[in-house]
């Protein structure tokens, strides 16, 4: 019996909240375990729940998943989030990995001493006005369509939106230059699963507070 | 028309020798454009040839494909090894992110400051023999077969011959406690394709030597940003 994929992680973002926006997206109910302790993490590591000793890990159809893309993939793949063909995918993959690169900047941002925060904000910043935004622009603008790829919801919309949600989190006017991104942020966001997800209540998390950088080196022991 | 793929990069491993790896493993013959300075690699942005200005870039089948993994996954799809359904893709994309993880870790091993560098090359070694290589040992024990998935070849048994050598560079006897990857490394070694790159004169890039290093740093402009 399979029933509803569980997740374990820390109770914020993170690395998994790529994951959750994804299965949000494609309908899917999910549970999870919130890491606490170093205690709950090493028993994890015990029962040889983590492949590679790592989290995040996902309990889905059976298996114990770890790596967020093979996670993140095989959910894309499984709920038809993916193209449509090999073509479809390909641009799907380029335009995620842009986006993951760009939100890793914001995953690590926390984790930053004061001084190299202020620098990392004006890369974060920079990199997703000169670096990657522009190219989504350009992409909605030239072949006039809602989604990214193949005039289909897909992966790679819900990145977007959680990368340009992310990014305005830090400068709320960033996309002021980017009129196709305005309007592809409110029609996804108008996505009914997706609209679910936006709301008080759901279980997307909230930015990373003191508490959850905390509780991350502290289970961790700050070996990430 | 196809043609051959064609890959930009600098003339080292970094990103693209995964790349390098997959497609010779799968037979397929490639081009190779080198950047030599930084402003080759400029030239390439100005003609928006890189979606994201960064390469690994690699023209193949009339598209520009950047993003390593996104490249990875189009070829190993294109040549049927990337398993036979999602099941086992879901484990090949397990076992080869794993993989890079600790070729990261390797590559990122000669930019590190000199006074850091021992520590660090004992930390890869370290998580290569307690939290990598035991896993893939154990796979291989588990259900005895020749590959690591579905008992056919895919690009989990490239990518992880590629990082075990890699591995070797850092330390020879890395393999000792791991009998089974061992027999993996000699078993993958021989396949053909394999074979023909692991012989001098074919596009395989050697490790990182100091002149390579310096020529890489110019180029990505590290250590200036």
């Amino acid at each position: 019996m399979t029933g509803k994929p569980k997740l374990y992680y820390f109770d914020g973002r993170g690395k998994m909240e790529s994951i959750r926006w994804l299965l949000a997206a494609a309908g899917i109910e999910f549970e999870e375990e919130f890491l606490e302790t170093r205690e709950q993490y090493e028993k994890l590591l015990q029962d040889g729940a983590l492949l590679f000793q790592q989290v995040p890990m996902v309990e889905i159809n059976g298996m114990k998943m770890v790596q967020t893309r093979a996670i993140l993939s095989y959910i894309a793949a499984k709920y038809n989030l993916y193209g449509k063909d090999l073509k479809e995918r390909a641009l799907i993959d380029m335009y995620v990995e842009g986006t993951t690169d760009l939100m890793m900047l914001i995953i690590t941002y926390p984790f930053l001493s004061a001084k190299d925060k202020e620098k990392q904000l004006s890369v974060i910043i920079d990199k997703a006005t000169k670096r990657y935004f522009p190219v989504y622009e350009k992409i909605l603008k030239d072949h006039g369509q809602d989604f990214l790829v193949g005039n289909q919801f897909s992966w790679a919309d819900v990145q977007l939106l959680e990368a340009i949600l992310m990014v305005e989190e830090k400068k709320s006017s960033v996309l002021s230059q980017f009129p196709q991104l305005q309007a592809f942020k409110a029609r996804i966001s108008n996505i009914p699963t997706i609209k679910k997800f936006l709301e008080p209540g759901s279980q997307r998390k909230p930015i990373p507070d003191d508490k959850y950088i905390e509780t991350v080196k502290r289970v961790l022991q700050m070996s990430f | 028309m196809a043609g051959k793929p064609k890959l930009y990069y600098f003339n080292g491993r970094g990103r693209m020798e995964t790349i390098r790896w997959l497609l010779a493993a799968a037979g397929v013959e490639f081009e190779e454009q080198f950047c030599e300075t930084r402003e080759d690699l400029l030239k390439l942005q100005q003609i928006g040839y890189l979606l994201f200005q960064q390469m690994p870039m690699v023209e193949i089948d009339g598209m520009k494909m950047v993003q390593t993994r996104a490249i990875l996954n189009y070829i190993a799809s294109k040549h049927n090894l990337y398993g036979k359904d999602l099941k086992e893709k879901a484990l090949i994309d397990m076992y080869v992110e794993a993989t890079m993880d600790l070729n990261e870790l390797i590559m990122h091993h000669p930019l590190q400051p000199s006074e850091a560098k021992e520590k660090n090359l004992a930390s890869i070694i370290e998580k290569a023999t307690t939290r990598y290589f035991p896993v893939y040992e154990k796979a291989l024990k588990d259900h005895g077969q020749d590959f690591l998935v579905g008992n056919r070849f895919s690009r989990a048994d490239v990518q992880l011959l590629e990082t075990i050598l890699m591995a070797e560079e850092c330390k020879p006897d890395i393999l000792s406690k791991f009998p089974l990857l061992q027999a993996f490394k000699a078993r993958i070694s021989n396949i053909p394709t394999i074979k023909k790159f692991l012989q001098p004169g074919s596009q395989r890039k050697p490790p990182l030597d100091e002149k390579t290093l310096t020529k890489a740093k110019s180029v990505f402009n590290i250590g200036h940003e």
